[in-house]
């Protein structure tokens, strides 16, 4: 009460029907204050349960969310699998809303609400598209099919994995830290990157502003004396190339200086087939993944 | 006695300098004559032609290794920075997001005054709260805004001088573009292609604010092209105005493009034409009347809108206007009616593999969107953009900025709601294997042969200047600002500005020094020699 008097009020005692008439307006301005939170920020989606809400959700959401989180909310390339009960960011109603309205600092996820980057969307389109998110997620929370313990100790021994990806600080730094990307990925990228690495590759920093980000391509570079380099590349552009050689080293080249310089797209990451990792192996590594983000 | 005459100095030094910074009026002759005084950059392109090109020659392909950062100003603002500032006798006019202007004093970038608006929260930029510059005449400079006014600001102060309200924002309209001033008239259009709009360009008085004509890019019930559209879908058909036209004085024509129709993804329900979105329009610049109309892609379903500047080219006695479209087709027009004389690809196109009587592109009907998706080049970001290219009337070449990206095209039905999206379109990122890239292509306007490309690492925003001394500059989404010698396209300099650029590059002189200035991140740059 005391920022609105200070905020809003004249003097009540040098200018009195000024006082009185600007208490109206400042009672009202707070009524519709409040009546605007309410829309806004309020706990549980107004529209729940409103079929036509969720018809109208699901076109707002081909349109604004589809090209990360896939068709059908089943997760893309970028953004994870909406249809799991459990949600990284918050599985309230509330936390959706401020998911999506002001995004998530630190990681793909742009705001959307309306005057954000974008066409954006309006409170009441963005309750649509929870409606729709809603319609479309499993009831329950998924059971790992396989066994986090087992998939533990094939990550750190037999499969390998941290020879080049880190969890939660323990790990090597080759390719992606895999700490989130149980719930960031959906099961099916997943099992595409174990399977056929080559097939998308993963993408890494990108500088601020910039549409497209880097991917962890191959690159072989050979130095005027001959020396040459196999590794990753962590950020790139015209004239200079960053990137991590196979044993962790940091290097940075001015392009122009190289005797030679070759990138691919062939993931330096091995392919496992069934023979290096059968499916239960792989489901077991994939259910370490998933338990590690829930931590 | 040395001491005390240092302060006296100084104050007459002050005084001296005080009217060498003063601000001569720019008069309607001045603009006509801009080429004439290249130390300083009187509108968004540099000249009515829209040719983008600076004939100052200091900075040239013998010494461009040498240049170095001279001074920076930063808005301290977040998003993209698209303006192309104004140099007017040594003070730099230019805009920021959130509608920010502001006055610097051209050498070293310290401000004379600074404005920004009070926007309301509910404003709708479909694509960043973004300005591309101001334009001049008198002692005023005029800024279009997000919620869809025309203001004049003081060019001394930068208090506000007259305010115009073009239209009500809640609309679903902005305006984002540097307007443009023929003799007394300040002319601009509107933005909001992604609301289902109805576009128009309007004309104000420099003096009074006084509207005194509007153009709708959409034409009402009985106007010639109205049977173009399907049902009402007239009036929600978008065709918004958001890069700045140009000036022909010789055929008394002011050319503007347009944008895409309304929802742009989504043909059903405005079955015709469409027109005159993503169209190249003549208006008689005194009374806004239509002269003759050329539509780049009739019933577009891609958002492939024509908002790109229109490039006037005089090649003997033919007077032309030649036009990268965001299509992926480089046209050229006879400016004095309208008639198509070339289209050819200058990037990626899978859309078109016929043309028409008349040699315009003719759609593949596969090319449509469908509700699974439909891989289509160039992609929704188009071949190119927004982005200024530049004509360089000593190496007779067009340069631009090209995307090489293709999208999965798919449509997502929306209902019309007022000031509510309206665009009726979803993207999927494409399984092509390699990434996407872009360029800079020299295009001979004759032929429409390319005579070299530098290619980016990834698909750019900056536009080009070319300047007399054989350079062209431009900027990539790495952050480098970049200088190409303008024959070959060898580079010849660069500068790491820590932020994707997304603007158009300008150059101006003052003392005696040329500067080029380019906007990067939330900071203006300017480089000279050392």
């Amino acid at each position: 009460m005391r920022v609105v008097k200070e905020a809003c009020l004249p003097d009540p005692i040098k200018q009195p029907q000024a006082w009185a008439a600007a208490l109206f307006t400042c009672t009202l301005m707070l009524m519709v204050g409040v009546f605007t939170a309410s829309l806004k920020a309020q706990d549980k989606n107004p529209l729940a349960g409103d079929p036509k809400a969720a018809k109208l959700g699901e076109s707002q959401f081909r349109a604004n969310c589809a090209f990360c989180h896939g068709l059908g909310a089943r997760g893309g390339g970028r953004g994870p699998d909406l249809t799991r009960a459990q949600k990284r960011h918050g599985n309230a109603d509330a936390d959706l809303f401020r998911t999506i309205n002001e995004g998530v600092p630190g990681t793909a996820m742009p705001p959307n609400g309306a005057t954000q980057q974008g066409v954006g969307m309006t409170a009441e389109e963005i309750w649509q598209v929870i409606s729709y998110i809603r319609s479309v997620q499993v009831k329950a929370p998924a059971q790992p099919a396989g066994n986090a313990a087992h998939g533990k100790k094939l990550f750190y021994g037999s499969a390998a994995c941290f020879t080049c990806h880190m969890i939660q600080g323990k790990g090597g730094r080759l390719g992606p830290d895999l700490s989130t990307t149980g719930s960031a990925r959906s099961t099916d990228y997943l099992v595409e990157s174990v399977r056929n690495p080559s097939r998308r590759l993963a993408q890494g920093i990108s500088e601020a502003m910039k549409e497209f980000s880097q991917e962890y391509e191959t690159v072989t570079v050979v130095t005027t004396d001959g020396t040459k380099f196999t590794g990753v590349v962590l950020n790139e552009d015209h004239f200079t190339l960053q990137m991590m050689d196979t044993r962790e080293q940091l290097r940075l080249f001015e392009k122009g200086k190289l005797r030679s310089y070759e990138k691919s797209r062939e993931s330096l990451m091995p392919a496992y087939d069934q023979k290096a990792l059968s499916d239960k192996d792989l489901q077991d590594i994939l259910a370490y993944l998933l338990e590690v983000t829930a931590q | 006695m040395k001491k005390n005459l240092i302060p006296l100095a100084a104050f007459l030094l002050l005084a001296w300098m005080l009217p060498s910074a003063s601000f001569a009026q720019v008069t309607p002759q001045r603009l006509l004559d801009s080429t004439k005084e290249p130390q300083n950059w009187l509108m968004y392109s540099g000249d009515y032609a829209g040719h983008r090109f600076s004939a100052l020659d200091q900075i040239n392909i013998s010494n461009a290794a040498s240049l170095v950062p001279k001074w920076a100003y930063q808005t301290m603002a977040g998003g993209k920075f698209e303006t192309t500032p104004l140099v007017v006798d040594g003070v730099l006019y230019g805009t920021g997001q959130d509608n920010r202007a502001y006055a610097l004093d051209a050498r070293s970038g310290r401000p004379i005054w600074q404005y920004q608006r009070a926007l309301p929260a509910d404003i709708r930029p479909c694509c960043g709260r973004v300005n591309r510059g101001l334009a001049i005449l008198g002692d005023k400079v005029f800024l279009g805004t997000l919620d869809s006014h025309v203001i004049a600001l003081d060019a001394r102060t930068g208090n506000v001088v007259w305010d115009a309200t073009a239209v009500d924002y809640r609309k679903g309209y902005s305006i984002t573009l540097a307007p443009l001033v023929i003799k007394n008239l300040v002319v601009i259009g509107v933005s909001g292609g992604e609301y289902g709009i109805r576009g128009f360009i309007d004309a104000y008085d420099a003096m009074s604010g006084e509207r005194k004509w509007r153009f709708y890019t959409i034409p009402g019930p009985g106007e010639p092209g109205h049977e173009t559209w399907e049902g009402d879908s007239w009036k929600t058909g978008g065709a918004p105005v958001w890069i700045t036209g140009v000036y022909d004085v010789a055929t008394n024509a002011t050319f503007w493009t347009t944008g895409n129709p309304s929802p742009s993804n989504r043909g059903e329900g405005r079955a015709g034409d469409n027109l005159y979105s993503n169209s190249l329009l003549a208006l008689d610049p005194e009374t806004g009347k239509l002269k003759w109309y050329f539509q780049f892609t009739k019933h577009d379903e891609h958002d492939w809108d024509a908002t790109q500047v229109p490039v006037m080219v005089d090649q003997g006695d033919k007077h032309l206007i030649v036009h990268a479209n965001r299509n992926g087709f480089f046209y050229v027009i006879d400016r004095t009616n309208g008639k198509l004389i070339s289209s050819n690809p200058y990037a990626k196109v899978t859309w078109s593999n016929s043309k028409d009587a008349e040699g315009r592109p003719v759609a593949l009907k596969e090319a449509s969107p469908t509700l699974e998706g439909n891989r289509v080049c160039p992609g929704a970001a188009g071949a190119t953009n927004w982005m200024s290219p530049t004509y360089d009337p000593q190496t007779k070449l067009f340069y631009v900025t090209a995307r090489e990206q293709c999208d999965i095209f798919s449509t997502a039905p929306q209902p019309y709601e007022e000031g509510h999206a309206y665009y009726g379109s979803a993207y999927f990122p494409n399984d092509d294997a390699a990434p996407f890239w872009g360029a800079l292509r020299a295009i001979d306007p004759a032929t429409g042969e390319r005579k070299w490309e530098f290619k980016h690492v990834s698909p750019t925003w900056s536009g080009v200047l070319s300047t007399a001394g054989g350079l062209v500059f431009t900027g990539d989404a790495e952050g480098n600002f970049i200088a190409l010698d303008a024959a070959s396209g060898k580079v010849l300099w660069h500068f790491q500005c820590g932020a994707s650029v997304y603007s158009s590059p300008m150059s101006f002189a003052i003392d005696g020094k040329q500067y080029v200035a380019v906007a990067a991140g939330s900071a203006l740059f300017t480089f000279a020699l050392p």
